[in-house]
């Protein structure tokens, strides 16, 4: 009874205050969101913004918009530093890492969705466990090794090295997707007299696609990344991989700034648009996989 | 016969990946336990033997830098990982909300966690220098940010935080995404504004994210060599120098690998002790 008579001039009051409180509800949200957020994507694009202009506009010019555009800064690292074979061998290393990373990572997380085995668990924990051990305090081990092997200045020794650490975290995150995948599906296959590695193929793999898609850009964007083992492993200027190039860059062209930039930008381009398709796939897939565990 | 095949499975499936970890992580380990011992250095090979505990006497009681770098250390992961925590989960929140652009503004503002750190040092001497700047523009000319004990702490942490805050962003909002929506309505009926739904639906769902992203990012700031290496080198007079950047400049450039074996170890155990601690501490994955 009473709530009822309490009801009606609350109601009221709300819909003759009503324009008023959206507007000030639109205000709310403008200092919210888009302020914030505006913000915030001045520190992300500006930085991003100035190495374009320094790589695009002529040496000696100031102007905050590159305008002329020219290309000199891009042909003096691409012919004349050697950017163009630091790409190839970046290429090389991050295309091969890419794939044995990804076949390894389905094989493993293949296992540790699909059985139940003994030392499984051990497995997990041992994967676990890799994601405390720093990479640039191995390098002394690592070098030794790859030096007894005979891979000191060849990419063998980078696409190793790199994909040994990106596999557990890849395998982690795989065995996540492929347990979004039910195996009702692939038992129905293997009844109907498909092996398991047809079934798998079969119905599996083509429901895989963004497991496949974030695994390996990962990897590539990793291993592109990767600067203390090919500065470690990798002596020989033929064999430089795009960081080091970079870096190398950075110490001998240091007044050149329209060749830091323009190799920057060389280096930046794949890995940006790797990450542009990835993006969507990457925050689904985390929350598919890794968080929980 | 067969059951032995199906049950052979799973371990030839991980078989691969066993090894590789135990060629080039495992012993790689033991290899670093067993130089720390020893004298070791690739431009002295007549003066390599057996050391004891000689390393870490050199380590513990004669070198400045080492106590130096891990007080560095310290203070660079923890304001790095407050700092990357603070923003990240307010990023995290903005683009977790509906608006026009949203896809486009998410690529954006996660685009540097693609990018390298070798890259990023690039990137950020263009703006630092004092030349070509944009500090210019804010009214500080001529002033070399990264040569200046002052600033050069400040300049590095905003790089970083650069290219470290949309990682914690894209781990928070995978994990905004986990939220049930029926929560916050039933939290919206029962009259709580939106700091309270903040605090009671958001914040416990998010814990363990939080937990693990700070826990994770704290390790890769802990271990991260490439900015700090290119960069400043560890300087200006070795006060960027962390302690894995202190080993990498020993393994690289001064090839002394038995001592910096000797630190390496250290850093294991720093590493271990902390993050075991600060597991127990979180009660990470415990039910509440």
């Amino acid at each position: 009874m009473s709530t009822g008579v309490m009801a009606r001039p609350r109601g009221a009051h709300a819909t003759a205050s009503g324009s008023r409180r959206r507007q000030g509800r639109d205000r709310g949200r403008v200092l919210r969101l888009y302020v914030p957020l505006g913000l915030y994507l001045l520190f992300t694009v500006v930085p991003f913004y100035w190495m374009l202009v320094f790589a695009l506009r002529p040496s000696g010019s100031t102007t905050p918009v590159p305008w002329p555009i020219t290309f000199e800064h891009f042909t003096t690292v691409w012919n004349d530093i050697g950017y163009a074979m630091f790409f190839r061998n970046s290429v090389i290393v991050g295309v091969w890492s890419l794939l044995a990373t990804t076949v390894l990572a389905v094989m493993g997380g293949y296992a540790l969705s699909r059985f139940r085995f003994r030392g499984r668990s051990l497995f997990m924990v041992v994967l676990l466990c890799t994601q405390f051990i720093p990479g640039a305090m191995l390098l002394i081990p690592l070098f030794s090794i790859f030096k007894s092997l005979g891979l000191i200045n060849s990419l063998g020794s980078l696409i190793l090295a790199d994909t040994v650490f990106n596999l557990p975290l890849s395998i982690i995150l795989m065995s996540g997707f492929i347990t979004a995948v039910p195996y009702s599906v692939e038992e129905a296959a293997m009844v109907d007299g498909c092996t398991r590695l047809r079934a798998f193929l079969a119905v599996v793999l083509p429901q895989l696609r963004p497991g496949l898609i974030a695994v390996g850009s990962f990897a590539f964007i990793h291993t592109w990344n990767n600067f203390l083992f090919a500065l470690m492993f990798v002596s020989r200027q033929d064999s430089f991989t795009i960081p080091v190039g970079l870096s190398y860059t950075i110490g001998e062209y240091s007044a050149d700034f329209g060749a830091l930039a323009a190799g920057g930008v060389v280096a930046a381009v794949p890995v940006v648009c790797v990450f542009a398709v990835i993006q969507r796939y990457l925050v689904h897939g985390i929350s598919a996989g890794a968080v929980k565990g | 016969m067969a059951t032995l095949r199906r049950r052979a499975v799973p371990y030839l499936l991980i078989s691969p990946t066993v090894v590789l970890i135990a060629a080039f992580l495992v012993y790689p380990i033991g290899s670093v336990a067993y130089y720390s011992l020893q004298n070791r250095n690739l431009t002295r090979p007549w003066a390599d033997g057996f050391a004891g505990l000689d390393n870490f006497r050199r380590m513990l009681f004669e070198d400045e830098l080492f106590w130096q770098s891990l007080a560095f250390t310290a203070k660079w992961v923890v304001t790095e990982i407050g700092l990357q925590l603070l923003l990240g989960l307010v990023l995290a929140l903005i683009v977790n909300e509906s608006f026009i652009g949203r896809g486009l503004a998410r690529s954006l503002v996660f685009s540097p966690w693609a990018v390298s750190g070798v890259l990023t040092t690039g990137i950020w001497i263009l703006l630092y220098t004092p030349q070509t700047g944009v500090l210019r523009f804010l009214g500080q000319p001529e002033t070399a940010v990264l040569g200046n004990l002052d600033t050069v702490f400040p300049a590095v942490v905003v790089a970083e935080l650069w290219r470290g805050v949309p990682f914690f962003a894209i781990l928070l909002l995978a994990g905004l995404q986990g939220i049930p929506g029926e929560l916050y309505e039933a939290a919206a009926v029962d009259g709580a504004g939106r700091i309270r739904r903040f605090r009671h639906v958001t914040l416990p769902h998010l814990r363990d994210a939080i937990v693990l992203a700070t826990l994770l990012r704290s390790v890769w700031e802990f271990n991260n060599v490439d900015l700090l290496y290119t960069l400043t080198g560890g300087g200006p007079a070795q006060v960027t120098t962390t302690l894995p950047l202190y080993v990498a400049q020993r393994a690289v450039d001064s090839k002394d690998f038995g001592y910096g074996s000797a630190l390496t170890m250290a850093g294991f155990v720093i590493l271990l002790f902390f993050s075991i601690l600060y597991l127990r501490l979180s009660r990470f994955g415990e039910e509440r």
